[in-house]
């Protein structure tokens, strides 16, 4: 490619997404951002597959049948979401197989907020109101990201990712509203969940590595510190309505900004569990890897067959062909 | 008793007898949750599961109050099948297990949904459930069985493990009118010795009396791995009582 045609297609491409444009798997795109989406789109894939076992651990204790079988559906959804967004991220010439390679050495990350243990039920409850509520903050911007396949999957995503969440809230109220000790118990859970559900719109802005190019580049829309705010705004008046209190004294309405002021976030924490040194990380790397070893004999088995038919099908072809001849 | 009273508490027990064991192999399916060997199956596992989770909602509901049923009952109350209660163990016993009883439940439910008896509707509604079930596992039976020397080789040793528990699936269920149970039991080998024959794999050949005889489980006699499934499904149910959830 001569300096000018790779100016010409860089210029193309700038004018496009400024305009708003989406990016097609064909279009001409800078490395940098086929890069750069692999890795957002990969890490945001991994987090459904990994987030499926904090929540499956409350599977086969769940209190009543229809909160079970809610529970299955939603750890159902979350690996077709996972499936989704890997389909979504072979657009840009990687492979699943690659990708889950990369998740189980460690080479690409996943949300930090499956580091941390469901040890109640209520847990189910919290992760589905605050968890999935600020997934979702965080993922309707990107149903308008630059890249079509990725802006594409959000939207079937956030779909059922707020059906999710309202569920979450349901089970809390229920808790909240019931005995004694059940309330004690969602507001427990909240209590843990609450500063790690904050701690997933990333670091502070002065700190985020890779927010302004993503920002150029439409992928990302706002800032993780604005997303953050609009997070603490919606939850609010939502826990209110629940009857539970969060666990943040400097909690409070500011009147000028016209936004909740709120506590100082614990960043040690959020780079420690970041790094690997979180309650679970071993363990859910660890579960990860071992469904996958242990299920290698079956994925090879798959494969023998399907090229054994393959092989069959050719064979019957051939003998065809080799009747219509003669 | 009156002989319509009579008649209710057959199709009670009747109702509890399929409801529990829709039951118990959606509560194995729902282990697998976050272990399954490729993505494709955490959704297939998980559909299954819901699957007979709804029908064990619809049939303990025709018995009584669905959660009192699933999660205040003892060991000795519950009228599943053994082989629904049996470990998943590895994904070739998994589907083994799944094998034997979606052609069965498919057999059943398709008979029941040509009659008009009081589990008609329902049998309507899961003769189509079931069918993907049998697909599923009939699928996987052919690839483990054709595919590698290996899953043939843990395929065939788990439909040998589990074979012993399907003599109690052809015991008549009172309350379960109008059913041919030997005729069923003639098309669920036959459609067994098929697929069987098909993944070259070979129909085991030892008794089916079940662990202890054949009829075990619907008399309330379980394999010893279902009181520990139970405490871990009741447990946070009992801590609560009359707690609503």
């Amino acid at each position: 490619m001569t300096a000018d045609l790779g100016a010409q297609l860089a210029a193309a491409f700038d004018a496009a997404v400024a305009a708003d444009e989406r990016v097609e798997p064909r279009d001409w795109m800078p490395e940098q951002y086929r890069a750069s989406l692999v890795r957002q789109m990969a890490q945001h894939a991994h987090s459904e597959i990994i987030g499926m076992q904090p929540e499956a651990n409350w599977i086969t204790r769940a209190p009543s049948l229809r909160r079970k079988a809610i529970l299955m559906a939603k750890v159902q959804d979350e690996a077709g979401h996972g499936l989704y967004l890997y389909s979504a991220a072979e657009t840009l010439g990687t492979s699943r197989d690659e990708l889950l390679d990369k998740l189980h050495s460690g080479k690409q990350k996943y949300s930090s907020i499956f580091n941390y243990p469901t040890l109640t039920w209520a847990d189910v409850g919290a992760i589905g109101w605050l968890v999935d509520g600020a997934a979702i903050t965080n993922q309707v911007p990107i149903c308008r990201c630059s890249y079509g396949p990725y802006a594409r999957a959000m939207v079937r995503i956030c779909k059922e990712e707020s059906f999710h969440q309202r569920q979450g809230f349901e089970l809390l109220m229920a808790l909240s509203k019931g005995t004694e000790a059940q309330h004690a118990m969602a507001q427990d859970a909240v209590d843990r969940w609450w500063w790690p559900s904050l701690m997933m719109f990333g670091p502070p802005d002065d700190e985020s590595a890779h927010s302004a190019q993503s920002m150029a580049w439409r992928i990302k829309r706002h800032s993780n510190d604005e997303l953050r705010q609009r997070f603490v705004d919606i939850a609010v008046p939502q826990a209110e309505s629940l009857g539970l209190t969060l666990p943040d004294p400097d909690l409070k309405w500011n009147e000028e900004r016209g936004h909740h002021d709120f506590g100082a976030i614990d960043w040690a924490e959020f780079w420690d569990v970041l790094k690997g040194n979180g309650p679970c990380n071993e363990q859910r790397i660890g579960q990860r890897r071992r469904a996958h070893e242990e299920g290698a004999w079956v994925r090879d088995a798959a494969a023998a067959y399907a090229q054994k038919q393959a092989e069959q099908q050719a064979a019957k072809h051939a003998g065809q062909n080799e009747e219509a001849r003669v | 008793m009156t002989g319509t009273d009579t008649h209710a508490a057959t199709v009670t027990a009747a109702a509890l007898a399929l409801g529990d064991d829709a039951l118990i192999l959606s509560h194995r399916l729902g282990e697998w949750a976050g272990h399954a060997p490729v993505l494709e199956e955490e959704v297939a596992l998980a559909n299954i599961a819901l699957d007979l989770l709804g029908q064990a909602r619809i049939l303990l509901s025709m018995a009584g109050d669905e959660d009192e049923l699933a999660f205040l009952r003892e060991e000795r109350s519950f009228r599943n099948l053994q082989l629904v209660e049996q470990p998943n163990g590895d994904f070739a016993h998994t589907i083994a297990r799944q094998l034997y009883f979606s052609v069965h439940q498919h057999e059943l439910y398709a008979e029941l949904a040509r009659g008009e008896g009081p589990f008609a509707p329902l049998a309507a509604k899961a003769v189509k459930e079931t069918a993907y079930h049998r697909d599923h596992a009939e699928q996987w039976t052919l690839r483990l069985g054709d595919g590698t020397d290996e899953s043939h080789a843990r395929m065939q040793a788990a439909l040998e493990a589990l074979w012993k528990y399907t003599g109690e699936l052809f015991q008549p269920i009172e309350g379960v009118d109008g059913l041919d149970w030997a005729a069923l039991e003639e098309r669920w080998l036959a459609a067994l010795t098929d697929v069987v024959e098909r993944a070259g794999l070979t129909l085991p050949e030892g008794p089916r009396t079940g662990a202890w005889a054949a009829g075990s489980g619907r008399q309330g006699l379980h394999t010893e791995s279902f009181g520990r499934m139970l405490a871990e499904m009741q447990h946070l149910h009992r801590s609560h009582p009359g707690a609503s959830w």
